[in-house]
């Protein structure tokens, strides 16, 4: 049986399409990105996991997208989370936040209220005290974007 | 430059307590045109701190892609009755800092 267009691929294609044309040229790719998550692990690995990022799925409001992250950790001098970096892919600029602890925080969590110019990933690398790197990703669809009218 | 901190008053030692904070600040990206055509001038609040019985227990590096009237919220062990200082400063050059007495039963 040969494929043929379903109405399925036809809608996917019709719906795609203008996401494909919305992205500004002053947008950081996700390759600027990568450049910006490189100098912040340095090279070394990040693993996946320890990491709970909480984003919604799907958001209204570009200009106010509640983001909520934390770190399992025992939060001891010994062993704790020092820094979570979020990093975007298609904002102007690719850092968000840079969260510092300390193991006087009791708790590696922290919430705000970003800005996310489309729908796009966002992600979270937790350096530990240690020096390992854990990561999260959240994939967020956003139908009326940051910077959209100015 | 206005904000509304939460903080408990009143804690038993060793609770991990959390703080809010909510900025009244526009965070002005750069990125955005006025009504004349032009960009206008980036001014965000590009650092905040927490100080607790004078020591730094939480630090954020904040970028244009935090939200206008910035919210944070995070936590601290509550350890000892001490000040807890929230301190910023925008591009701008406006300093701002709020304390709270955080009392440990």
């Amino acid at each position: 049986m040969t494929a043929r267009p379903t109405r399925r691929t036809a809608m996917a294609l019709v719906l795609a399409g203008p996401l494909a044309l919305r992205l500004s040229p002053a947008a950081a790719t996700p390759d600027e990105m990568r450049a910006a998550v490189d100098a912040f692990t340095g090279g070394r690995p990040v693993n996946p996991g320890r990491v709970t990022l909480d984003v919604p799925l799907l958001v209204e409001n570009g200009n106010a997208v509640p983001l909520k992250v934390s770190v399992e950790s025992p939060m001891t001098e010994d062993d704790y989370v020092k820094e979570v970096a979020i990093f975007n892919e298609r904002n102007p600029l690719p850092d968000v936040i840079r969260l510092h602890f300390t193991p006087r925080s009791g708790r590696a969590a922290a919430e705000t209220r970003i800005r996310l110019s489309g729908s796009q990933n966002v992600h979270a690398i937790a350096r530990m005290s240690d020096g390992s790197l854990w990561s999260a990703v959240a994939d967020v669809i956003v139908t009326a974007p940051a910077c959209a009218e100015s | 430059m206005v904000a509304m901190v939460n903080i408990p008053e009143t804690v038993t030692a060793g609770t991990v307590v959390e703080v809010k904070i909510l900025i009244s600040h526009p965070m002005e990206t750069g990125f955005r045109t006025g009504p004349d055509g032009t960009l206008v001038p980036r001014n965000i609040i590009p650092e905040f701190r927490c100080l607790y019985g004078g020591e730094e227990v939480f630090r954020a590096e904040i970028f244009p892609a935090v939200a206008a009237n910035p919210f944070l919220s995070f936590f601290l062990r509550a350890e000892q009755t001490a000040e807890v200082e929230l301190l910023w400063t925008d591009e701008a050059g406006q300093e701002h800092s709020e304390a709270r007495l955080l009392t440990v039963q």
